[in-house]
């Protein structure tokens, strides 16, 4: 096998210790050591659940986290980098120290299958990891044709961003490029998708970018909603430091969009048709395809979960956290899925070591830059009842705010962007 | 914490060093504390030239180093900074230890094309004392290396008297630990102060005292004012019980 990185903690590993992943082991190879949790996914959600998992259990349970990627960009602080805030680099983190400090089996490969009659998550290595308990977090794939015309390769002219990385470069490198005067064209994403409010930040760091380097562009919003996250905060920062600039369109107005041409750059709507030197489409959202092909979804394309547990219904195994799962009134943030991979982690501790439980514990913060020191935020904190997770308190920054608590929030936000991700890493 | 950041920041000015200097007497090893306060305003005459700190300072050839601590880089109003320090700064570049003894071991290095020519202080005593001796000039400025955490901004009697029976709660620390683990998604589990501030090695009785102004709304930040309001005076107890181990 290519590409494992297994290190293990001494304490209690006994007799299994130095066995990495190779494909076909059996589980029996395995069954006296110590319970064996997976952890498909190292994203915002993932990553937590790994570490917590570990951390916790003190070297209890052997924990393996699947992830393809060796550098793992943020979305969130990724709108950023947009506006020319925040270097790539500075999103990007690895999984170093899941492995070396926290004892974590970081298995970069991708997983293709799970096998939940025998227990075991097939890497595209060839590879099968056994589990006792799982934890899929595979965050969203995209609906590439819920927009007519659009696809995945179409995405290389038109980029999503929305999985933060070469795509984000991509959609940067287009903006700086656009010819003087041009037009960029979002075609926002229907409910529910990842980080509600995101589309919309995106826009204000395009409008930063372009203020600087191309004062005479138009942002072209064409949503397929009739209200979006924090809105009355965007269009009043619109308003103030791009007057002019951003037009949204929502979909009363719009009507259906009928196609996109990644080619010319065309694209058609009920309304009218908008020629975008820059395109960003952003398509809608399911769960991780791995979530489907294992069963775990619904009707919705999304994973019903037990919410004090977040334990997938269809499979006492398996534990769906993030934005696979269909969270109640949470929304699908990073902040959000951190805080379900610890009420997860500690069911899962709960369970296979009788470690104490406590009631779960959910909220969520999100952040947003409108213009340099302009932050406003969201958030809520939540509790699990039978039905689902639901909102129990919230706040939200407020029109009119002065200079200085503006600042002050953004720079919150980079405190927050500093705590969550050594909470995910290490 | 808009307005009253403001006020509270106003009286730092003003009473600031004086708070610090007499809370640091006050405590343990309030020797080493002075010796290391000394040492910095020694090494920070190779600062004067250009610098000016305290209760008259003004920008000069370089920033005034008031309230230095914490910000990020390049954001002091009334200062034309290189490009280069505003670059820093919009990249994440906090004055914070880190941040601080980076740049004065050797600015070139740590901000390339930064205005500040100066070789560079070579020895981590020096540095460390210098970032204590400029950091009194700041909020929260009793929170110097070697002191006691003391992170809170204001002055205590600014907090709402927390009755005593609140106060004699015991802890639940193992519980707080659980609870703790909401708090890390935003404050630095290992102390650091990037922007959001530093919770751990609290005295237990001052945690549960701010806890309970974020929970009456006498302090004014949302989201924790959001936190507090869905903690039990027990858990509050719990977490104060635990972050004070944590060092």
């Amino acid at each position: 096998m290519t590409g494992i990185s297994r290190r293990r903690f001494t304490q209690g590993v006994g007799a299994v210790a130095g066995i990495g992943v190779m494909g076909g082991f059996s589980r029996a190879v395995h069954g006296q050591g110590r319970p064996k949790v997976v952890v498909i996914g190292g994203g915002a959600g993932g990553a937590t659940a790994a570490r917590y998992l570990a951390k916790d259990s003190e070297g209890a349970l052997d924990v393996t986290l699947i992830e393809p990627s060796k550098s793992y960009y943020t979305c969130f602080f990724s709108n950023l980098y947009i506006g020319g805030f925040r270097t790539l680099e500075s999103i990007g983190h690895t999984y170093g120290k899941l492995a070396s400090d926290y004892g974590v089996n970081v298995v970069h490969d991708w997983a293709t299958g799970i096998d939940r009659d025998a227990k075991q998550v097939a890497l595209a290595g060839g590879g099968r990891v056994p589990y006792d308990r799982l934890v899929v977090a595979p965050g969203i794939d995209l609906i590439y044709d819920s927009v007519p015309g659009y696809s995945l390769e179409a995405s290389g002219h038109m980029p999503h961003a929305w999985k933060a990385g070469t795509q984000t470069a991509l959609l940067k490198n287009k903006i700086m490029a656009m010819p003087e005067g041009g037009t960029y064209v979002m075609i926002a994403p229907p409910n529910p998708y990842r980080c509600p409010p995101g589309p919309y930040e995106r826009v204000s760091m395009v409008a930063h970018q372009l203020k600087k380097t191309n004062p005479t562009a138009k942002i072209v919003i064409l949503d397929p909603k009739e209200t979006f996250s924090k809105q009355a905060l965007f269009t009043e920062g619109w308003q103030k430091h791009y007057p002019g600039m951003v037009e949204w369109l929502p979909q009363s107005i719009l009507g259906e969009i009928q196609s996109v041409d990644a080619a010319s750059g065309e694209i058609v709507t009920d309304l009218d048709s908008f020629k975008a030197d820059v395109a960003n489409v952003i398509p809608a959202q399911k769960a991780g395809m791995i979530a489907e092909s294992a069963g775990l979804t619904d009707d919705s394309g999304f994973c019903p979960i037990v919410p004090a547990t977040l334990k997938s219904t269809m499979d006492e195994a398996i534990h769906v956290i993030g934005d696979a799962c269909i969270a109640g009134d949470m929304p699908k943030s990073g902040f959000s899925a951190n805080s379900q991979a610890k009420a997860a982690a500690m069911s899962i501790r709960a369970d296979l070591l009788d470690a104490r439980a406590f009631p779960p514990r959910f909220s969520n913060t999100c952040w947003s830059l409108i213009d340099t020191d302009d932050g406003v935020k969201v958030g809520a904190r939540y509790e699990a009842t039978e039905e689902k997770i639901a909102k129990t308190d919230g706040f939200i920054s407020q029109t009119g705010e002065d200079a200085e608590l503006r600042k002050a929030t953004y720079e919150e936000s980079i405190g927050w962007y500093e705590g969550i991700v050594a909470d995910m890493f290490g | 914490m808009r307005g009253s950041s403001g006020r509270r920041r106003g009286i730092w000015r003003t009473l600031g060093p004086v708070f610090a200097v007499a809370w640091l007497a006050s405590g343990g090893g309030a020797e080493a504390r002075d010796a290391l306060l000394e040492q910095g305003r020694k090494v920070f005459r190779q600062c004067q030239a250009c610098h000016q700190v305290g209760l008259e300072a003004k920008h000069r050839v370089g920033p005034y180093l008031n309230d230095i601590y914490g910000r990020r880089a390049g954001t002091l109003e009334g200062y034309n900074y290189s490009k280069a320090m505003v670059a820093a700064g919009q990249a994440g570049l906090v004055w914070d230890e880190a941040g601080l003894s980076a740049y004065l071991e050797d600015p070139k290095k740590a901000v390339p094309g930064t205005r500040m020519n100066y070789r560079g202080l070579r020895h981590a005593d020096d540095r460390r004392a210098l970032v204590a001796f400029i950091r009194q000039y700041s909020p929260g400025a009793a929170n110097i290396p070697e002191a006691p955490p003391t992170a809170p901004l204001v002055a205590p009697d600014e907090d709402p008297v927390v009755p005593d029976h609140v106060l004699a709660i015991p802890g639940d620390a193992a519980y707080g630990e659980y609870l703790s683990s909401e708090c890390v998604t935003c404050h630095q589990a290992d102390g650091a102060d990037k922007g959001i501030p530093s919770i751990t090695g609290w005295p237990a009785e001052r945690f549960v005292t701010v806890m309970h102004a974020y929970k009456v709304k006498a302090r004014d930040n949302e989201v924790m004012q959001l936190i507090a309001t869905s903690l039990a005076d027990d858990e509050i107890a719990a977490l104060g019980a635990y972050f004070e181990t944590v060092r």
